[in-house]
């Protein structure tokens, strides 16, 4: 085996980003810390750095989203590149072009990092695999698979809060089957040591053989499964997957496994409540916990600016391998 | 054209011989194994010291995409291919563009293969019109044209109604229906076996269950009806279980193994490997295992490639969007042999199975090698290794999950009715 080039090459990240399952605590750290310091830039008046000043910064987003793409625009712009945003649905590939094609020719205008959002899992992996360039493949979501930064704001912001990830015992409720969110958090926290993961829902909503693909436990009494835990973090319940037949109503839904306050009381006393919105308040959460005291979900909009700024700095600033 | 095989090893898993003898081919046929009659004046002698002779390969689930999507592949690269691999006759899929719904397609499908003669096509006619799954073929036509059974591959009929019809029409002439058995809602969405790898990949799993409830359903309607049923590559442990219960209850159930189901599972995936993508999907270990039993104890007696090949494009979608298949014609006898190597079958078994074995459920005329038999052979070097490589393969699309494997035993030569059609290049 060779040995690192440099001290710094040691260090460097991989040259894409697409993933959490098989990213080192290292890695992981580097990036918080790097997040911690744009946390502080992000609360000057003054919130751009030159950092990426000259790079050129791609969100190519084949599903729509505002929050992430905003997040990542905002996050390029306040580190001085240029951001150029694609929305892929009103783009060439409606006259007929694949989307491979766009990828390519979009690598030909030289940027450095191409953020992908997609519907389908492996869609940046597939990229990825195709560029030739130096271009880095930043995973903004893809299908069910992983969405890596979504997951790092959330250790973020369980770190600001409650110190390292070590030793917690964190609970996951909702749709897990169709989260990429959750995927990605699973494998951060384990790496990082939390103690345990579990995840809380009906049988149609956790996805087959999870215990023994992800390391969870699973749960299906909510009560049961939020007992002691230090972190709860809420999922989103996609309005089609109970007209799909996954839960039959939002009411019963609410009553087995939405987040009101006594259901907050079985958790640890000084327990986190994190959604990765948007909420449906009133679904999976209530309002009294959305906007409660043991509530973080406006700051983890905030970390996740951090953390965008943090991984478009070590990738499209070049400190990837 | 007279041929003389002189001093191979010949292996007829349909007789049961297996010895070092001499076989002479005299118009199309076998005249002798063993001491060819004195006044046998070769014209060509193939020197068959060390090889083994085996009836040509019969691999009876081929898409040949002819008529309709000639870019993936055509009847000539298809026949190409399947002569490289030994495989002298082939029986290609009815899901072509047009569907081969109609006689004047497989008359097409039929005349193109003659005029090509490299390989003994056979076309599956569909079931349904246009494989709607509505309106039943004209069977006896399709029959009469060519179609040695009938098939909606790839697209199962859903409606029990009209599958039960299908049955009884069929099993009024004793036509053999083949099935791809999958339950459509239970598969929806899906793109890989269900299962912990799935989940890990995010991506939607199709369950075992799909494939266990229709053959379930089809045995069933095949006890009702009295039809011919066989069910196409299967891939589950459950599916395995079914056929063996229904064959044990005097039922005409058969069923083919694909060689991706024997070596392959969920985890070859990998991360997002679309050559691994396939239907019925790469499913697991247990599954594997019980395929590979159902192989061997003879519940399955057919090995079928299920060769679906696709333009690299149409393997370059993100992995749920991009086509499934592989290629298989070129890796049948190389991975059929492996099994022998891993101690499931031992050699005339396994050569069985790529022979009689499908030939008899298709009632082809082929399989065999014994005196009077067409002379459709394969000699192989049984001991050469070779290193799957997609970039020296016949068919048009190289979509192979195999690529770089070792594979040992290497086809020499391919007869075709007495007539080199590998190597090519002869001039006859």
């Amino acid at each position: 085996m060779n040995a690192p080039a440099s001290p710094a090459a040691a260090d460097a990240l991989p040259r894409h980003f697409l993933g959490l399952e098989d990213v080192s605590a290292a890695t992981i750290n580097r990036i918080l810390e790097e997040a911690t310091r744009f946390r502080h830039l992000v609360e000057q008046p003054d919130k751009k750095t030159d950092t990426l000043k000259g790079r050129t910064v791609i969100n190519l987003f084949f599903e729509s989203s505002t929050r992430t793409r905003t997040s990542f625009e905002l996050a390029g712009k306040r580190l001085s590149a240029d951001v150029i945003n694609i929305n892929a649905s009103a783009s060439a590939t409606q006259k007929g072009e694949t989307w491979m094609d766009t990828v390519r020719t979009l690598e030909a205008m030289t940027p450095d990092a191409l953020v992908i959002r997609h519907a389908e899992s492996g869609a940046p992996h597939l990229a990825a695999g195709a560029l030739t360039s130096h271009c880095s493949v930043i995973n903004a979501g893809d299908g069910a698979h992983e969405h890596p930064t979504q997951a790092l704001l959330d250790i973020l912001t369980i770190q600001l809060h409650k110190g390292p990830i070590q030793g917690l015992r964190v609970a996951i409720v909702g749709d897990t089957a169709h989260s990429r969110v959750a995927r990605s958090q699973i494998h951060a926290l384990h790496t990082m040591g939390a103690d345990e993961v579990r995840l809380i829902g009906p049988k149609t909503l956790i996805p087959a053989a999870a215990e023994e693909a992800l390391g969870v436990r699973v749960f299906h009494d909510a009560d049961a499964g939020l007992e002691g835990v230090d972190v709860i973090i809420m999922l989103r319940m996609q309005m089609e997957r109970i007209r799909g037949a996954a839960v039959p109503s939002q009411r019963e839904y609410f009553r087995l496994y939405g987040l009101d306050r006594r259901r907050v009381g079985r958790a640890a006393d000084d327990v986190l409540v994190m959604h990765p919105g948007p909420m449906n308040r009133g679904v999976e959460i209530a309002s009294e916990v959305a906007d409660g005291p043991y509530s973080v979900i406006l700051p983890q909009v905030t970390n996740g600016l951090a953390i965008r700024m943090a991984v478009l700095k070590l990738l499209a600033g070049g400190e990837s391998a | 054209m007279r041929t003389l095989i002189r001093g191979g090893r010949v292996i007829d898993p349909a007789s049961g011989r297996d010895e070092v003898a001499d076989v002479a081919i005299a118009n199309g046929r076998i005249q002798a194994i063993g001491d060819a009659p004195g006044d046998f004046g070769a014209d060509r002698v193939i020197d068959a010291d060390g090889l083994v002779v085996c009836p040509g390969l019969v691999d009876m689930h081929v898409h040949l995409r002819e008529p309709g999507q000639e870019w993936k592949e055509d009847i000539e690269s298809g026949s190409r291919a399947a002569a490289a691999g030994g495989v002298t006759s082939v029986a290609c899929m009815a899901n072509t563009r047009p569907v081969n719904d109609r006689r004047s397609v497989t008359e097409q499908i039929k005349s193109t293969a003659q005029r090509v003669g490299l390989s003994r096509v056979h076309p599956i006619g569909a079931i349904t019109r246009d494989l709607a799954g509505e309106t039943l073929t004209e069977m006896h036509e399709l029959a009469g044209a060519g179609c040695v059974a009938f098939s909606d591959d790839g697209r199962p009929v859903p409606d029990a109604g009209i599958m039960r019809r299908a049955l009884e029409y069929a099993a009024t002439f004793d036509y053999l229906l083949i099935l791809h058995e999958e339950e459509g809602a239970l598969s929806a969405g899906g793109a890989m076996n269900e299962g912990a790898h799935a989940t890990r990949m995010g991506l939607p799993g199709i369950p075992n269950a799909s494939e266990d409830v229709m053959i379930a359903r089809d045995v069933i309607l095949a006890e009702l009806t009295g039809g011919r049923i066989h069910i196409a590559h299967v891939a589950t442990s459950g599916g395995v279980e079914l056929i063996r219960q229904a064959q044990a209850r005097g039922l005409p159930v058969t069923g083919e193994a694909a060689p991706h189901h024997l070596f392959l599972t969920d985890t070859d995936v990998g991360a997002f490997d679309s050559h691994a993508k396939m239907a019925p999907p790469l499913r697991s270990p247990e599954d594997r295992a019980a395929v590979r039993a159902a192989v061997a104890d003879g519940t399955l007696t057919a090995i079928a490639t299920d060769h679906a090949p696709h333009e690299a494009d149409a393997k370059s979608e993100a992995f749920a969007c991009c086509a499934n298949g592989v290629t298989g014609l070129e890796t049948l006898l190389g991975l059929t042999l492996r099994l022998v190597d891993e101690e499931v079958l031992d050699l005339p078994s396994a050569l069985a199975r790529v022979t009689n074995g499908p030939a008899e459920v298709l009632g082809l005329e082929a399989g065999r090698l014994g005196v009077g038999e067409v002379a459709d052979v394969c000699l192989f070097d049984p001991e050469t290794e070779w290193t799957v490589e997609p970039e020296r393969m016949y068919s048009r699309s190289v979509n192979t999950p195999f690529a770089g494997w070792r594979l040992r035993g290497r086809v020499t030569h391919t007869l075709v009715g007495g007539r080199l059609a590998y190597p090519f290049g002869d001039a006859e």
